[in-house]
């Protein structure tokens, strides 16, 4: 009974480690998204700021400079791609494809002349990475029965990122929801014309919603290099801007959906790790590749609207032409 | 609004992407000076390296050859209004078609055998990017978001055959068993010694003249056939299309079929031509190239080969260059190639404006000033 229900809780640990930079980047996405512009660059920005923040903490020795150059470069490559799609009206989807191309070549080529570990950064120590907390009476509470071992395992003993992308989702919600700039960014991403007729500047709010893409994208991709992992290596996002993207449309673009998805696609990753062929009672061997297709399968099928219906908001895509 | 002044044809085609292009190297230059080389000596050995040898041209036409696949696969479905991502995935799955046909049909004779092989690669390719046509045209998702999900998916179902089902027996590495000679294509080195002309060798193979074929039927079928007409009226406005009788939803499901196939032939260049097996990842990020070619290329066959040579030069000098500047590594061509989908895809209407004040051409039936 002891050991089981130990397991269920390290499988809700590893659940909410890999879960951190997928909420992280589909909030970030869902700022770009909900003010009509689409993001397919969530997985570059991720990467570009991995690199940044391991290079910098590397050099530093500071994890929180390696935070600032993550965001910083994240918040350029956001930029650039403002640049591209909302003053040069380009396709966005055609920018955000050249932007992951980029970047997944610039890292390891910068690495490599900077660094001569093939692409790699060095290997950070303990003082140049984001170090788990342990929260107050954690140890004290330990030996108490069901909720010290929560209190230990689960919710103590994570690094700074982990809380903040925590407290990142009701922040966003309330702002998305309960704020002026949440009504007019999920304005201008349903009906530009009209927020333009209100006198706000269409261009301005876009722009404004990439910033705040960039600054999450940055820390995502600096929780991958400098907290979750030790160094920045080689397509280290590995699919998770796309899997965050999926997130985001399996969570109709919603802040706290968006954010139980990206559990979901974590909880269905820290089985596959623990399963690794085990036998499952009912079915069987489930061969890793089927839990790791599941959430792309998912975001198809939810597309399809074979379940539920996810609705964009109406004016994605579309570059918004000023009347003159 | 004012009307619009056409540019001549020359500016449009020739100056533009040329303009493009000089924008994305003057950044990969900055970024060679940022390392601490040289870019007019990297430029010097990139060309030597592509060109300067001919086991160099044969591995530059090599590339080219997946390259003119994947671009073409990009085009033809950019001709109907649809961003095809999922080259990747359905050149990946062509190689399952290959595979299948080389292992399981492989007694039939080589002049069955080819043939059947392209046909599957053609149909598998062509399957994987069916579905998210018809997913785009019957169920309204989008052809972004599908083909990128199909590209994983792909990924997941091919690992999966090779390490459990195609892996060769006693083999530790995922790979298939080597495909029976009937189902190679010749290289092209033996094909020239068969004739007496002495070349080195490189994986420059038949599909190269197979891939040059395959420009000359997109070329035909877009503005040749009704078909291609159908197409690029969706393309271009879906209401008119309806209007005159077109189904969108058959031309989107059409193109996709195409562009898949054509995708899918990346695997005859790949596995028939070079690696005689079927490999983890053998697509290398090729479908991705395609994007940047057709891009260049302005979606025209004679584009297209022109973009695929330039990105195959990249590839092959590329990889001498990282010998001779070890500070460039590999990984500086795919900077290159993403910086190029910038400026001629995300950035094209950064240069058009100004263009269009010095070139300009009143439009017809307006009246010159």
């Amino acid at each position: 009974m002891d050991a089981l229900f130990l397991q269920i809780l390290l499988l809700a640990d590893s659940t909410v480690r890999l879960a951190t930079p997928l909420v992280l980047a589909a909030l970030a996405g869902l700022f770009a998204e909900r003010s009509g512009v689409v993001d397919i660059g969530l997985e570059g920005k991720m990467l570009g700021a991995a690199f940044a923040a391991a290079a910098t903490a590397a050099v530093t020795g500071s994890a929180w400079l390696g935070l600032g150059a993550g965001i910083v470069s994240a918040v350029f490559l956001a930029l650039v791609h403002g640049f591209a799609c909302i003053t040069h009206r380009g396709n966005q989807v055609v920018s955000g494809m050249a932007l992951n191309i980029m970047v997944a070549g610039l890292g390891p080529t910068l690495a490599e002349a900077w660094f001569q570990q093939g692409g790699r950064t060095p290997l950070l120590g303990d003082d140049a990475r984001f170090e788990p907390i342990v929260l107050p009476f954690a140890n004290e509470l330990r030996n108490v029965p069901i909720l010290g071992p929560i209190y230990f395992e689960l919710i103590s003993n994570h690094n700074i990122l982990v809380y903040v992308t925590v407290a990142a989702v009701p922040v966003v919600a309330w702002v998305v929801y309960r704020t002026r700039f949440g009504l007019r960014l999920r304005a201008v991403g349903e009906n530009p014309s009209a927020v333009d007729t209100a006198g706000i500047s269409v261009t301005w709010m876009r722009y404004k919603a990439l910033l705040v893409t960039g600054l999450l994208c940055g820390i995502a991709g600096t929780y991958l290099s400098i907290a979750h992992n030790a160094s920045f290596i080689r397509d280290m996002t590995a699919g998770k801007g796309y899997l965050a993207l999926a997130a985001l449309i399996f969570g109709k673009w919603r802040p706290v959906p968006a954010m139980l998805a990206c559990l979901l696609f974590a909880f269905t990753d820290a089985v596959q790790v623990r399963l690794q062929g085990t036998p499952l009672p009912l079915v069987g061997t489930v061969p890793t590749q089927a839990i790791q297709a599941l959430p792309y399968l998912l975001t198809v099928l939810l597309l399809a609207g074979f379940v539920g219906r996810a609705i964009a908001p109406k004016a994605i895509g579309e570059p918004y032409v000023k009347e003159r | 609004m004012a009307a619009r002044g056409e540019l001549p044809g020359w500016v449009n085609l020739g100056l533009l992407p040329l303009l493009n292009l000089a924008a994305a190297f003057l950044v990969s230059g900055l970024i060679v000076v940022i390392l601490g080389e040289n870019p007019l000596e990297a430029v010097r050995l990139l060309l030597v390296g592509a060109f300067g040898f001919e086991e160099a041209i044969g591995y530059t036409l090599f590339y080219a050859t997946s390259f003119i696949f994947t671009g073409l696969a990009v085009a033809v479905a950019f001709h109907c209004g649809l961003f095809n991502i999922g080259g990747e995935g359905q050149a990946y799955v062509g190689g399952l078609g290959v595979t299948l046909v080389g292992l399981y049909l492989g007694w039939l004779p080589w002049l069955v055998v080819v043939p059947l092989a392209i046909l599957c690669a053609a149909l598998f390719g062509g399957f994987w990017a069916f579905i998210p046509g018809w997913l785009q045209a019957r169920r309204g998702s989008h052809i972004v978001i599908t083909t990128i999900m199909f590209n994983f998916l792909a990924a997941a179902l091919m690992t999966y055959l090779l390490v459990n089902v195609l892996i060769a027996p006693g083999q530790q590495i995922p790979e298939s068993d080597t495909l029976p000679a009937t189902a190679w294509l010749p290289q092209l080195h033996d094909l020239l010694g068969a004739l007496g002309i002495e070349t080195s060798p490189s994986p420059l193979n038949l599909s190269f003249v197979f891939a040059l074929i395959c420009c000359l039927l997109v070329w035909l079928f877009i503005w040749q056939t009704r078909w291609g007409y159908a197409l690029r009226v969706v393309g271009k406005n879906e209401a008119a299309a309806v209007y005159g009788g077109i189904s969108p939803a058959r031309q989107i499901m059409l193109a996709m079929a195409i562009s898949g196939a054509l995708a899918g032939f990346v695997a005859l260049n790949m596995v028939m031509g070079a690696q005689h097996r079927l490999t983890l990842d053998f697509t290398g990020g090729f479908g991705f190239v395609g994007i940047a070619v057709a891009l260049m290329g302005r979606n025209h066959p004679v584009g297209i080969i022109l973009a695929a040579l330039l990105f195959g030069a990249l590839y092959q000098g590329g990889s001498e260059l990282s010998f001779d500047m070890p500070k460039l590594s590999r990984d500086l061509v795919v900077v290159i190639q993403g910086l190029v989908i910038l400026f001629a895809g995300a950035l094209e209407h950064m240069f058009r404006p100004h263009l269009e004040a010095l070139f300009a051409r009143p439009a017809p039936g307006e009246a010159v000033a």
